[in-house]
């Protein structure tokens, strides 16, 4: 029997969505990203978003894929095609297939006739029969039945059979007999839709150049190049969803880059030396000690971590402040608060990270909004944070940081040299009279510090209680308030050393859409879809805090302000209230914050339900 | 922490060490601790041993937390480098400064509230990484700065200034230290400088975390009848059968007094520490005799004295990962980025 797959005239090519029911544990991540990763190959921009669950095996996950040929590739929220391969989740997954998608299932057993839906077509692979029969051992039969819908899928799509080929065989470059059975099953599937259904289906994919200078990266790795590339050499961590993987990254790059050839290595010693010492610490408030001391001591620096670990950090965080340490954290923000959704995206780290610690503090933050930016910012953390002497976080999220994404290759430029900030030497102190640790300032409102090792004239001692300019302890009030002035002035003066925002600006524009981080994508597709509608819209991203005079500026020029951002308390508008004096009422908000990454319909429908109210 | 610059006064003649600094060259500024504060006994100690070992004031790094113990590092070595962090956190910051710059020396200085009950598992941590630095725990029994709670090293049954007594255990951090898998281990009393001294050198020589538990009584909370961290009860209890010298790399070495009983080590810079007495059956390289004995004595009432375990032969934390011996903060930048040309390079499996 073959299933008419055309009564669909109109034909889409390189648009559409498709959502793969899973069960966490069963392998079907690798099965899910051969597929977004044979479509970029392709040369069409597209996205991949793993929702999945905080735990290791047995429980729902999903896995969306979005093509998008004009390169929004933010998460829909519909559905041209469901792979639906987990049982516990059938009916709420065929209820989220759009009218006149398709739903693919394991056909192996009957689908329970109360799910079927009139308006969405069924195509039923016998997967698991399928592999029984061709695969012996019980672990390859629940492998193989990925790949082999996997296969079905490539064929429905109209995929090319000879990239996800490739690639499989790229996967299993070592180990023949896998890469054979992967082969076989790939086939399976893709034979069976052939022959069974019409393909491919009215939406597909055909080949595009879009994707060309393009590579596909999760921010977590690029974030770990950053930190590689910027020549940090000490960190400290503690284990966190969704922030292991960028010392996972580190330090397998370090492996790879930072490893000194040792000659004639002595009986039992490696014929190398590393570059880089990486200290999983016993908590996070350790690991950010550990970078506090290695960049008291001039090295590069840093962290990784999630809310949580931030919370813990917050004690040392304004020793650091007060005291003047460089340090460069990477917060991968999940759903908070406390342990939250540990799997799940959130923008909720905002106002956390800005006034992190007791008392007056101010901190640096960066939004990247992809894994390119991951790179790029990562880099300027360690050249902002040595500059003003003060932390620096870099606010990445689950979404950016676990999520392949298309970005743009990542380019160094070999001219680059690190700005290590106000370091005296010997040599400098030798032509001083004396040294003062938070004397001498200069226009950005920094002193002069030297490290540990330095000569006696240099030594002082760093002290988190009152301090005054000379750096003596102090509790009288003017000399406490001198330095506590001057670290305010220094945090603002920061705010041309930030990445500036994103302002793209239309003729005829009434309304303006302010929004950070991974919201980027989603919001700009937005404006699009807005401008359709008549309503037309100015863009603003905000990469960095403190702000500029331009972000107070977008708000005033325009009458009607949305902020788009993933946190219920709208932070980013209060930041932006806070720190500009811009009143609170002149922006209104658009908040998602289930633990999703958002789409662009949330953001117009937020804007428009607001605008007609 | 207040602090009162000390006037140098140039007294009669000083002795130099092989630097041509004087004891004054090792002092710091006027402890503004009570009058008879056992710390401040330890900071003489710190200063006349490092004095004695001529190290130069700023290749030393010095830490602490937060509490009277905590204040006393701007008490010592002016010249050296300090930093007074957060309650309990010490150790992290030594061992971030320590893994970017392996050549100084470094000492930590704690007490037993930030290092048995707030920083307890960052002590662990550090002992069982072996960060290479002295960490002295100056262990009065109590809060001195909040005015007299009980900390973690208090013995069962010992009596607060207005009379409640303690009644949970006390952490010993040489038993812990053994647990932990410490590689040098020392107890001292703040009262007895001749003993603590030569102590604090060969921990200064040690490769790892050298950490010396100084009993020090609070004159002011904790040196009371019914206390167990008190001079008096110190002075009654304090065993000192362990005897160390330490005889530094540059002086020669005489033979041993006694060749029976002498046990010398070599520690990691080549000077030596040499056990003139030890009891019989005790084995300062053997974690169990160690902890035999000291239970052995704590069973008695007594308290053990003297450096009590060493271990010279164990990886330090940069051992253990292999760090290049140029320090970290040293290393070129152009040794560290891999460049554009690997960066494009490696992005080919990103497609």
């Amino acid at each position: 029997m073959t299933i008419d797959t055309t009564r669909d005239s109109d034909v889409r090519v390189n648009d559409f969505s498709i959502k793969l029911a899973n069960v966490n544990g069963t392998g079907s991540a690798s099965a899910n990203s051969l597929l977004m990763q044979a479509i970029f190959r392709m040369g069409i921009p597209v996205s991949g978003k793993n929702l999945f669950p905080s735990n290791i095996q047995g429980l729902p996950t999903w896995y969306e894929i979005r093509v998008n040929k004009s390169g929004y590739t933010a998460r829909a929220l519909e559905y041209d095609l469901m792979v639906a391969m987990n049982s516990a989740t059938y009916a709420e997954d065929i209820a989220d297939v759009k009218a006149g998608g398709y739903v693919l299932f394991d056909s192996s057993w009957p689908l329970d006739e109360h799910l079927l839906r009139s308006d969405v077509t069924f195509l039923g692979v016998p997967l698991a029969r399928m592999c029984i029969e061709h695969f012996a051992a019980p672990r390859e039969r629940i492998l193989m039945k990925n790949v082999a819908y996997a296969g079905a899928i490539v064929a429905l799509l109209g995929i090319d059979m000879g990239v996800v080929s490739n690639l499989l065989s790229e996967t299993f470059a070592r180990n023949e007999l896998l890469r054979e059975s992967n082969q076989n099953a790939l086939r399976l599937g893709y034979d069976y839709a052939l022959e069974h259904f019409t393909c491919p289906l009215p939406f597909r994919v055909e080949p595009m150049d879009a994707t060309k200078d393009s590579i596909l990266i999760d921010g977590n790795t690029a974030t770990a190049l950053g930190c590689l590339y910027a020549g940090a050499t000490v960190s400290g961590w503690y284990p966190i969803t969704p922030a292991t993987a960028v010392m996972d990254n580190f330090t397998r790059l370090c492996a790879q880059y930072r490893r000194e050839p040792v000659e004639n290595p002595a009986p039992g010693e490696l014929p190398y030396k590393n570059n880089y010492l990486i200290i999983q610490a016993e908590d996070e408030i350790a690991a950010i000690g550990i970078v506090l001391g290695a960049s008291w001591s001039g090295a590069r620096a840093f962290t990784s971590t999630s809310g949580p670990g931030i919370s813990l950090m917050n004690e040392l965080l304004g020793l650091a402040y007060y005291t003047e340490i460089p340090a460069v954290l990477i917060d991968v923000q999940r759903t908070g608060p406390s342990t939250g959704m540990p799997t799940r995206t959130q923008q909720a780290d905002i106002l956390l990270c800005a006034y992190a610690s007791h008392g007056d503090t101010k901190h640096i933050l960066l939004f990247p909004a992809n894994p390119r930016e991951c790179f790029e910012f990562a880099v300027q953390s360690f050249d902002i944070a040595e500059r003003f002497q003060t932390p620096v976080f870099m606010l990445s999220d689950l979404d950016i940081g676990m999520n392949d994404w298309v970005v743009p290759e990542l380019t160094w430029d070999d001219t680059y040299v690190p700005d290590r900030g106000r370091v005296l030497n010997d040599h400098d102190l030798e032509a001083m009279k004396e040294f003062f640790r938070y004397a001498d300032e200069d226009a950005d409102f920094v002193t002069p510090r030297t490290l540990p090792g330095s000569d006696s004239k240099g030594a002082y001692f760093i002290r988190g209680s009152g301090h005054d300019k000379f750096g003596r302890y102090t509790e009288k009030p003017d000399e406490y308030q001198e330095v506590v002035d001057r670290l305010k002035k220094k945090h603002a003066s920061a705010a041309t050393h930030v990445p500036a925002p994103v302002i793209e600006r239309r003729s005829g524009a009434t309304v303006g859409i302010i929004t950070l981080g991974g919201c980027d994508l989603a919001v700009r597709e937005a404006v699009e879809q807005l401008d359709e509608f008549g309503i037309v819209a100015d863009f603003m991203r905000v990469r960095g805090f403190p702000f500029v005079e331009s972000v107070r500026q977008f708000v005033e020029e325009h009458d009607e302000c949305f902020v788009v951002e993933q946190n219920r308390d709208a932070q980013l508008r209060s930041l932006i209230s806070i720190e500009t004096g811009v009143a609170i009422e002149r922006m209104k908000s658009v908040l998602a914050y289930g633990g999703f990454p958002l789409s662009a319909a949330q953001v117009v429908d937020g804007i428009t339900t607001q605008l007609e109210g | 922490m207040t602090s009162i610059a000390k006037p140098l006064i140039p007294l009669a003649p000083l002795a130099k060490n092989e630097l041509g600094l004087t004891i004054r060259d090792y002092e710091g500024a006027i402890s503004t601790l009570c009058a008879g504060c056992g710390h401040d006994s330890v900071t003489a100690a710190i200063t006349h041993a490092y004095w004695e070992l001529a190290m130069p004031p700023h290749t030393i790094a010095k830490l602490s937390g937060i509490g009277c113990s905590s204040k006393t590092p701007t008490y010592f070595i002016r010249g050296a480098h300090g930093f007074n962090s957060a309650h309990g956190r010490m150790v992290t910051i030594a061992t971030g400064a320590n893994a970017a710059n392996r050549e100084l020396s470094y000492i930590g200085i704690s007490g037993d509230g930030d290092s048995l009950s707030i920083g307890l598992g960052h002590l662990a941590h550090a002992i069982r990484r072996n960060v290479n630095m002295v960490y002295i725990i100056e262990n009065n029994g109590v809060y001195g700065l909040t005015k007299g709670q009980f900390s973690a090293s208090a013995d069962i049954g010992s009596r607060l200034k207005k009379g409640d007594p303690n009644t949970m255990a006390p952490i010993d951090p040489i038993l812990l230290g053994l647990s932990m898998g410490a590689t040098f281990l020392a107890r001292g009393f703040s009262g007895d400088k001749a003993q603590l001294v030569p102590i604090l050198k060969a921990a200064a020589a040690h490769k790892g975390l050298a950490l010396i538990d100084v009993i020090s009584p609070c004159v002011t909370f904790n040196d009371h009848e019914g206390s167990t961290k008190s001079y008096r009860f110190m002075r009654e209890h304090e065993v000192k059968e362990i005897e160390t010298d330490f005889v530094p790399i540059r002086k020669e070495i005489h033979k041993s007094l006694d060749e029976n009983d002498a046990t010398e080590i070599t520690m990691h810079d080549g000077s030596i520490v040499r056990f003139r007495s030890v009891p019989s059956g005790y084995d300062p390289y053997d974690r169990q005799s160690v902890e035999e004995y000291i239970r052995e004595r704590r069973s008695r009432g007594e308290i053990a004295t003297g450096l009590l375990y060493v271990d010279e032969t164990a990886p330090d934390v940069h051992e253990l990962n292999n760090t290049t011996a140029q320090p970290l903060n040293r290393v070129a930048y152009d040794k560290l980025c891999p460049g554009a040309g690997e960066l494009a390079d490696m992005q080919r499996h990103f497609r």
